[in-house]
């Protein structure tokens, strides 16, 4: 079977439309950052109390919200977790700000809470399943922490992508998985998503998927551009995408498919997670089409107009 | 090309068996628990609680000045110096100690008990009024604060031993932050657990030079309004229970914190939970000549954790063993009580910074969930694989399979713990690895669609597709080691299961899948067709 054997799609043609369409999104969500949800962080980066609770049926909800208030937290949030598919609603989160906790000891939220549960609700019709705890200085650190990895990692792949190929291929790559990280927090942002700890991790995930499917590209650039150097920069690149097209769909569609799975079906505790992979794979395989192939024609373009050489290094030669 | 192909075949068979047995070990009860055993999964995963916390290292430093301000009053009274006032005077610079009210005279003496090889931790300063400033030399200072946290790791894991955790970790954290990484699988009461390692336990007796009085006030107004540079005011219920009184006390205690040999819980005479401990031999020495200079005359006070429990008159000399009631001990706090103390004194408070409870029943339900989900995902993959594919399909799951294989082996045989964001580095590792194989039958479709024989496109295909394999490789695992080096917990257990898993594929995406097409077409006629 076969899906493509040769398209011929002038990619570079339409790269007006991508433009669009990435700023739209990457707008959206850097206003939504900026003047709506904000970066809705967890409790892990932004220190506080969560506790998890699974009652034996539905609760209600307002009388759980009196049930808290009258406990003397005024300032928790409380979200209920939406059944997975054919199940009962019956799961609360109960989340404070580091404020209402850190009054007096670390853990006082928790008890706080843990008290007006069992004022209201007789302790066999509740049962609480996950506790974090997270003070102001480990969330701060921690979060700290992630951006420097990410920034440090980045940096590295840049680097060595300056030595495979050329600076501005590690350039564009680092653009396209910028601009990918930046439309899924955004799109985390949107839908007030919480992220957490693991949603860095699909972060991560998605960055080193966009990353591979980027080079996968660049990799057919490199080794057209060096067979023909006639050619221009367009054509080369346009044939190039063509040419990687059929394998950027299996691939890409099959990943998306386990991930997708993992969002429909994996629970809960992955659906920050699996949404930020199902964005991502979208996103990053996208991207490596719209936005890091058009940056290399734009670079060409924009070192003509400055009456250097029209031509594109051509990378370093693929050693076969 | 194909050659040596039972050899290759050979070694990558003997890979696989080395592999296997790095999860499953000897096959013993079902395959299920044979895994469970070797792969070790993280809290979030199997439930338990997850502690971080903050080793108040500058109290260890304060501490032992502390110490040392009461050794060098003792060493300057035995050279003569009478009158002199040894102290910490600035609250805010705690590793420094003053000396003032020396005659200037007396200069050379003093000069010669600082002298002593005892203070050589302290840069000492002289000035012209005849007053002295040690400070505590950066490096002693380190000293002390690496040895607070080490101290505090033993105690900690000490005390979680005794209270019979199966497989706790305790263990430094972060990148010289003073702090410490608790893990409990399987406890679900963080609240107990929490108390019993942040209770720093410095028990200490101290001898009684005033009180009770109702309040610091009326302390201070009982000494016309001055403490007495050597005497301390401290609160506690003391014997009678009830409301908090304040004594003053000596600063310097009598007995301190790691001069207790032993504690047991115990009843008094009237059948109430007290704690019965036990002095080292020296302590005991000492104690025995304060009880018996004393007895009658003075009353002691037992401190735990800068709190008055206890005081009590002194009626006798006593040796080396006593007892702590009347703190409206019960059964359990007795118990936890003695346990600290049996384990000794933290060297420095702690401070919580973070605490993680994941019921064990969410740990299940989340793996169950998520392991289903990615099982039924990579089916569906494989199964697209082979509708494909057709024949190339089988050598792409056989790669996939193989690479789970090989970094299961890895997980067993290095102990590393698999969390949940490690199952993102492992579905990052088989997006890629599904990658790779697509990567390389597109390109021995595209050499076929060239006019190639079977044989030369395999052969062509490889070769060019190794290329744009390596680049994503490489690049991601220089990325994966970066995060490994510069993330903490759930960003290198990603970084881990990546790194590994693209090594893997390396092997298993390149290499074994080469081997089973050589196998494939070493079978046929030349010039026969692939299926592909």
């Amino acid at each position: 079977m076969e899906l493509f054997r040769t398209t011929n799609i002038d990619w570079l043609g339409k790269k007006w439309y991508f433009l669009g369409f990435s700023l739209i999104f990457s707008v959206a969500g850097v206003l939504s950052m900026a003047f709506w949800h904000g970066v809705p962080r967890g409790v892990d980066f932004k220190g506080g109390t969560l506790v998890y609770v699974k009652f034996d049926s539905t609760p209600n909800e307002d009388h759980l919200r009196q049930a808290i208030d009258a406990g003397g937290i005024h300032d928790a949030s409380i979200q209920r977790i939406s059944g997975a598919l054919g199940q009962v609603a019956n799961e609360e989160v109960i989340s404070l700000p580091e404020s209402s906790a850190a009054d007096t000891s670390h853990d006082a939220g928790r008890e706080r809470v843990l008290a007006a549960l069992n004022n209201n609700y007789h302790d066999s019709h509740f049962e609480v399943q996950q506790v974090e705890i997270v003070g102001p200085t480990a969330g701060k650190q921690l979060q700290k922490q992630a951006w420097l990895a990410t920034i440090y990692s980045l940096i590295g792949m840049l680097v060595y992508l300056w030595f495979r190929f050329e600076l501005i291929y590690g350039v564009a790559a680092v653009v396209a998985v910028f601009h990918d990280t930046l439309i899924t927090v955004g799109a985390f942002s949107l839908t007030n998503q919480e992220i957490t700890l693991t949603v860095i991790a699909a972060i991560l995930t998605l960055i080193g998927y966009s990353m591979n499917d980027t080079i996968v590209v660049f990799d057919r650039i490199r080794e057209n551009l060096a067979l023909s150097r006639r050619e221009s920069l367009t054509d080369v690149v346009n044939r190039s995408i063509n040419q990687t097209l059929s394998r950027t769909v299996i691939a890409s569609g099959l990943t998306f498919l386990t991930v997708l799975s993992l969002y429909l079906f994996g629970g809960e505790v992955l659906h920050g997670f699996s949404f930020a992979l199902v964005v991502g794979i979208l996103i990053g395989t996208y991207s490596s089409i719209a936005v890091a192939a058009p940056m290399l024609v734009a670079y060409q373009d924009w070192r003509a107009s400055k009456g250097k050489a029209a031509t594109l290094p051509a990378g370093k030669r693929a050693k076969s | 090309m194909g050659k040596n192909l039972a050899g290759k075949t050979a070694s990558i068979i003997a890979i696989l068996v080395v592999a296997c047995f790095g999860f499953v070990g000897i096959p013993h009860g079902s395959l299920k628990e044979s895994i469970r055993r070797n792969i070790h999964l993280g809290l979030d995963l199997k439930g338990g609680v997850h502690l971080v916390l903050q080793v108040k290292v500058a109290e260890a430093v304060s501490g032992q000045t502390d110490n040392d301000v009461a050794r060098l009053e003792a060493d300057l009274e035995k050279a003569g110096i009478v009158g002199a006032s040894v102290g910490k005077l600035d609250p805010t610079h705690l590793d420094t100690i003053t000396i003032s009210g020396t005659p200037l005279a007396k200069s050379s003496d003093v000069r010669s008990v600082l002298a002593d090889n005892s203070y050589a931790t302290y840069a000492v300063a002289s000035n012209p009024d005849g007053s002295w400033k040690l400070t505590m030399k950066p490096s002693a200072v380190k000293d002390i604060e690496a040895r607070a946290l080490e101290t505090s790791i033993e105690t900690i894991s000490e005390r979680i031993n005794k209270l019979g955790v199966s497989e706790p970790t305790v263990q430094q954290y972060g990148l010289g932050a003073n702090e410490i990484l608790i893990e409990l699988p399987d406890v679900s009461d963080p609240a107990r657990v929490q108390d019993i390692i942040q209770s720093t336990a410095r028990l200490e007796i101290h001898q009684v030079a005033g009180g009770p009085y109702a309040s610091d006030q009326d302390a201070l107004q009982a000494n016309s309004g001055v403490i007495p540079p050597d005497s301390v005011l401290m609160k506690g219920s003391g014997t009678t229970g009830g409301a908090d009184q304040v004594w003053l006390l000596k600063r310097v205690s009598v007995v301190s914190g790691n001069d207790f040999r032993d504690a047991q819980p115990s009843t008094d005479e009237n059948g109430r939970p007290d704690i019965t401990f036990t002095l080292t031999t020296a302590a005991g020495n000492t104690f025995y000549k304060y009880t018996d200079a004393n007895k009658g005359t003075g009353s002691m006070a037992i401190v735990l954790d800068n709190r008055v429990r206890e005081v009590a008159g002194i009626q006798g000399a006593i040796r080396d063993t006593g007892r702590i009631s009347g703190g409206g001990f019960t059964q359990q706090s007795a118990a936890d009580l003695s346990l600290m103390l049996r384990t000794g004194a933290l060297p420095a408070s702690l401070e919580f910074l973070e605490t993680r409870t994941v019921g064990a029943s969410l740990g299940a339900a989340s793996i169950r969930q998520g392991v289903e989900a990615a099982i039924g995902g990579m089916l569906l993959v494989m199964v697209a694989l082979l509708i494909y594919y057709r024949g190339a399909g089988v050598n792409a799951i056989l790669a996939l399979i193989l690479n789970l294989i090989l970094l299961l082996g890895f997980m067993g045989y290095s102990g590393s713990v698999l969390t949940l964001p490690g199952i993102a580095g492992v579905i990052l590792t088989i997006g890629m690895g599904v990658d790779s194989n697509v990567l390389i039958f597109e390109r021995i479709r595209e050499e076929m669609r060239l006019g190639k024989t079977a044989a030369s496109a395999v052969q062509s295909g490889f070769a060019h597709a190794w290329i744009t394999i390596i680049d994503t490789h490489v690049t991601t695992i220089v990325s994966a080691m970066i995060l490994f080096l510069f993330g903490t917990g759930p960003v290198r257990g990603f970084a881990v299961t990546l790194a590994v898993g693209l090594l893997a594929n390396l092997f298993t995406a390149v290499f074994v899948s080469r081997v089973i097409f050589d196998a494939v077409l070493a079978k046929k006629e030349r010039g026969a067709a692939l299926s592909i």
